[in-house]
């Protein structure tokens, strides 16, 4: 109980102070989450409207396999980026291991199924409304897309969201990839791992809640920016 | 000067969903000219025979010929569902969307939506979300939404169904002033009332198939089968 009041008073001048190593890590936590949230939806949006609007073979294979990579142990994923990014790897030449890039990487290939799963769920019950509209208007296999995407953008809203929560509180991946290197790689999450084995109960708990606070603060940021709970909206 | 895109010729038409034939094997010749309504009993696949001649339910055989082009033919024409479909979007943008899918300006776009939808009494409610409007608002926006391309054909599966007589005759109003504009009307309808104020010929449909097909003042005035007569008397028909 007494680390738990240290920590939240840990937490407290922390935050006060805006300790600087604190600003740091807080702000690659969100660059590199940020960043792996953009290219995380540019891919899985575009391919849930499809997987919602298109009928070929593969489509129910597809959306299993997205529906089982929703529990890709991030630890594995980190583990087989790295081996794609060392040195020997084949993609060695390039020198990205242990940098913030390695790192979006890794979190773009673990939210991307988690994004488009939920994403294809809620633009199916839409497909489905829209079905008999689009086609009797003759609209083309891109313009649905479009249609969808944007009729569709508060559910895609949720979807990123889910995405973002789980890609901010990640460790196992960015951990391996990254190396929790201090003033290159180190994030909130890994500092808290770090802390943690330190025994630094106190400061692993006072980045713990920034991290929470964090998390609560970027969604209620992203739903008032977009209306979501104004009345009538869609 | 465009192609003339009547008669539409059916030739043993059919549309099967798994197995089972709901509509067909139909012959049929439709001309340019006037308003046809569809009737008949629930079940009887006035629906799907309007979305077969439509081009939206997939034939399982037989063949359906438009006398101009196919592709031509689907830009020419528009559908309005029984139960109208509201994009999550405001009116305006409802009213516009056909325009916009065939590339005309945005400004433009919605200019003309909201000129329809003076004319359908929502000239007020331009910015509100489609899915707040009542049932009554909703089929005028479905109506306004079809003809904002100004369709040659207009298939509409029972417009009117479970809205009241105000907004019913609203609907009609429209309907009257495009026929008389030249667009060619297929509707369906268990309004025997409406039936008779816009058709000028009826297709009698059950079990699928076209059962009675002429004039409508002939229909009205005395059916050729015994189906259509007790089916006009208000009997139930199997």
């Amino acid at each position: 109980m007494a680390d738990l009041w240290d920590g939240i008073a840990q937490a407290f001048w922390l935050l006060v102070t805006l300790d600087r190593d604190l600003v740091e890590i807080t702000l690659r936590s969100l660059r590199v989450t940020l960043t792996a949230l953009a290219i995380a939806s540019m891919i899985a949006l575009p391919l849930a409207a499809l997987l919602a609007v298109r009928r070929f073979r593969l489509r129910r294979v597809t959306i299993a396999v997205l529906n089982a990579l929703m529990g890709l142990p991030p630890v594995v994923v980190g583990l087989l980026v790295y081996v794609l990014l060392s040195r020997a790897g084949p993609l060695g030449v390039l020198g990205l291991l242990f940098t913030p890039t390695a790192m979006i990487i890794a979190q773009v290939v673990i939210i991307v199924p988690l994004v488009a799963s939920i994403a294809h769920q809620s633009l199916r019950e839409l497909w489905s409304d829209y079905h008999d509209l689009l086609i009797s208007m003759n609209a083309s296999q891109v313009q649905r897309i479009k249609a969808l995407l944007w009729d569709g953008r508060r559910a895609l809203l949720t979807a990123a969201l889910a995405g973002f929560g789980r890609a901010i509180g990640e460790v196992g991946a960015i951990m391996v990839v990254g190396g929790n290197i201090d003033h290159a790689t180190r994030v909130l999450t890994t500092a808290i791992a770090l802390e943690t084995g330190k025994g630094e109960f106190a400061m692993a708990l006072g980045l713990g809640f920034v991290l929470i606070a964090m998390a609560v603060a970027v969604n209620l940021a992203i739903h008032w920016l977009g209306h979501t709970e104004s009345e009538g909206r869609w | 000067m465009t192609q003339q895109m009547f008669p539409l010729v059916a030739k043993q038409a059919l549309v099967r969903r798994r197995g089972k034939v709901l509509v067909g094997p139909i012959d049929l010749t439709l001309a340019g000219q006037g308003t046809s309504i569809v009737v008949g009993p629930n079940g009887a696949g006035k629906t799907t025979l309007l979305k077969m001649l439509h081009g939206i339910a997939r034939m399982g055989g037989g063949s359906l010929d438009w006398a101009c082009p196919m592709e031509q033919a689907q830009q020419r024409q528009a559908f309005v569902f029984q139960t109208p479909i509201m994009m999550r979007r405001p009116v305006v943008e409802n009213i516009a969307y056909p325009l916009q899918l065939i590339g005309v300006p945005r400004k433009e776009a919605r200019m003309r939506a909201a000129q329809w939808a003076e004319r359908i009494n929502l000239g007020d409610a331009l910015d509100r979300q489609a899915m707040l409007l009542s049932g009554g608002e909703r089929q005028k926006l479905a109506l306004a939404r079809a003809l904002i391309r100004e369709p040659d054909v207009l298939f509409l599966d029972e417009p009117c169904a479970s809205l009241d007589g105000r907004a019913t005759r609203e609907i009609e109003d429209i309907l009257q002033e495009v026929a008389a504009a030249g667009t060619r009307l297929i509707m369906s309808t268990h309004n025997m009332g409406q039936a008779q104020r816009l058709a000028d010929e009826v297709l009698f449909v059950l079990h699928g198939r076209i059962h009675e097909f002429g004039p409508a003042k002939a229909f009205f005035a005395g059916p050729k089968t015994p189906q259509a007569s007790a089916f006009l008397r208000g009997d139930i028909v199997e």
